[in-house]
């Protein structure tokens, strides 16, 4: 059973939802994202899919627009000064994410097409230089698949083992469980910092002290948690962060792949061609260094610029606010949901980023989000791209609701409302 | 308010299924009627509940099985979810009696204008889509054969 969040938390979390300088603060975000004014079949939006892709700030529209009026170039490539000023763009939005993540080093950050292109790069590579025949991969059953495929194949190529370490019934994966399954073939552990499902957040720190004591190599896929919360790669220890920008409030096709240094200068390149040699030759090839090796042909140039606005504005709007009141929001929505009849959540556990998913006895995921949307309300239903985690409840699919920054208690109450009108219908 | 009849062609059923959704002021009407028709339609017996007869949807998934009896067609479907289960209940009621030939020229045309539109677009994945192709694809098939 769910435990209900104590009655002293509930009523700060009221005087918190009800103080009229964050309902401000609120309802000034909320003018920054044009979307959020749009009308859906005749009511207004209420957006609560921002775990599957977050909306975009007026700065970041622009700012994508403008590169391409004001700064268009190919970058590393010209003489002329639009190159110049389209280089140091990208490079400067890399030192933006270095600071943003706290890395060592701007080498450590390489910009990829998004977290599952990155892992799919770190799939390639150290399938490479680490993972032989009768190794073991670690990852979990809470992985998007977009963690756990690239690593089943890479498995299955080498004739290595996937070994899956299982969550608990509140959807919670404890150190401990993770060590219980390391043994002395282990070689890499792949593991997501929150669950885009059940919205558990996984202890990095702690479980990246116990591989690394054992020489284990981490990658944790960091597209749900760095949304919610400020994150720290130095900290954190692990050995490499992958994170998609369209999540982050920046536009799609872009992402990152953080890695420590000295393990990329091991890494061989995914793609070959231009923008990453040194020197080619008829018969060889060398290579340039990170990250330029890892950043073949034309990068999406306008997608890096936009995620850098996105970052500098998540910094400005200051994660200590976005965390309150998501924080707030998640307790509000988890205590009206829970109020539901029949209505059961996945993933109970006290540490979630701010999504809910949950399944209604008898009603199918699809006919609840159905009648959401002619309400204008917009969540996702289906397996999410975890179905082990639908196998492991036994289900097909939930509902989930995941809320941002720019989510108010209003829309809260118009999803506890809408679930409850689609209970109607659909009863 | 006009009823579908087993003598109507296709075409006339449909019409008939337009009308009926004409008397409803809302959304909500509309997706209580269909809610209503998915709880009606008698459920699939297992024996055709069949990986064969199962079309994959992301979302939900649709089960259609086909007869040929006297020179006809017959349907029968199922759905996890009622909402599609309610469509299905009304597509094959319009091409459930009618020969392939008939089938096979005449075009679904009512759930586009009784306003769910967005049901049938592939990026629903709810199976409808895929269970019209399905069903076009079997008319097709007993034609080539008689
Ligand atoms: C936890 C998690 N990992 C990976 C991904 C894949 O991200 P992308 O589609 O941006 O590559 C997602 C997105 O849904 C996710 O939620």
């Amino acid at each position: 059973m769910h435990t209900l969040p104590n009655v002293f938390k509930f009523f700060r979390m009221h005087e918190t939802l009800k103080n009229t300088d964050t309902i401000r603060r609120i309802h000034e975000i909320r003018d920054e994202f044009p979307i959020l004014r749009e009308m859906v079949n005749g009511e207004p939006l209420v957006y609560l899919d921002s775990a599957a892709t977050a909306q975009k700030p007026e700065v970041v529209i622009s700012s994508i627009a403008n590169y391409y009026r004001q700064s268009n170039s190919n970058v590393h490539r010209g003489v002329h000064s639009l190159s110049q000023t389209a280089t140091a763009l990208y490079e400067d939005a890399r030192t933006t994410v270095k600071e943003f993540i706290n890395a060592r080093y701007a080498e450590e950050i390489i910009f990829t097409k998004g977290t599952t292109d990155s892992i799919n790069l770190l799939a390639h590579g150290l399938g490479k230089i680490l993972i032989d025949q009768g190794d073991e991969i670690l990852t979990t059953e809470m992985e998007h698949h977009s963690n756990f495929v690239p690593w089943q194949a890479l498995a299955l190529e080498k004739k290595a083992t996937l070994k899956i370490i299982r969550f608990d019934d509140k959807g919670e994966i404890k150190p401990s469980d993770v060590e219980s399954m390391i043994s002395e073939k282990t070689r890499l552990l792949a593991i997501t910092h929150a669950s885009n499902t059940l919205g558990s957040i996984n202890d990095i720190k702690e479980i990246v002290n116990i591989c690394h004591a054992k020489n284990i190599l981490v990658v944790v896929d960091g597209a749900q948690y760095i949304p919610h919360a400020q994150i720290d790669v130095q900290d954190l220890n692990c050995d490499f962060y992958v994170f998609s920008a369209h999540k982050l409030f920046g536009p799609t096709g872009t992402g990152v792949l953080y890695g420590n240094r000295k393990l990329l200068n091991q890494l061989p390149p995914y793609q070959t061609g231009g923008g990453m040699i040194s020197e080619v030759g008829l018969q060889s090839t060398e290579y340039a260094s990170s990250p330029q090796v890892f950043e073949a042909g034309t990068p999406n140039i306008a997608g890096v610029v936009g995620m850098a606005v996105a970052i500098k504005y998540l910094q400005e709007t200051g994660y200590a606010f976005i965390e309150a009141h998501e924080k707030n929001l998640l307790r509000l929505a988890t205590e009206k949901l829970l109020q539901i009849p029949g209505l059961k959540i996945i993933g109970t556990s006290e540490n979630k980023v701010p999504l809910i998913s949950f399944v209604v006895k008898g009603l199918h995921p699809f006919d609840i989000g159905s009648l959401l949307d002619q309400m204008g309300i917009a969540v996702r239903t289906g397996h999410h791209c975890t179905q082990p985690i639908m196998t492991r409840y036994g289900i097909s699919g939930t509902v989930r609701a995941s809320f941002a920054f720019y989510n108010t208690a209003d829309e809260v109450e118009r999803l506890y409302q809408g679930i409850l009108k689609a209970l109607k219908i659909l009863s | 308010m006009m009823t579908v009849r087993d003598d109507m062609s296709i075409d006339e059923k449909q019409m008939a299924l337009v009308e009926t959704f004409e008397f409803f002021d809302d959304w909500t009407d509309r997706y209580e009627h269909i809610i209503s028709l998915g709880k009606e339609l008698p459920p699939l017996s297992d024996e055709f509940k069949t990986e064969a007869n199962l079309i994959k949807g992301c979302q939900s998934q649709v089960w259609l099985h086909a007869e040929m009896k006297d020179g006809k067609l017959f349907f029968s479907a199922d759905s996890d979810a009622i909402i599609t289960k309610g469509l299905i209940s009304m597509i094959i009621q319009v091409f459930s009696g009618h020969s392939p030939e008939e089938i096979i020229n005449t075009e679904l045309s009512f759930i586009d204008r009784i306003g769910l539109k967005e049901h049938l677009s592939p990026t629903r994945s709810n199976g409808l889509l895929s269970m019209v192709k399905q069903l076009k694809f079997y008319a097709i098939a007993f034609s080539a054969k008689s």
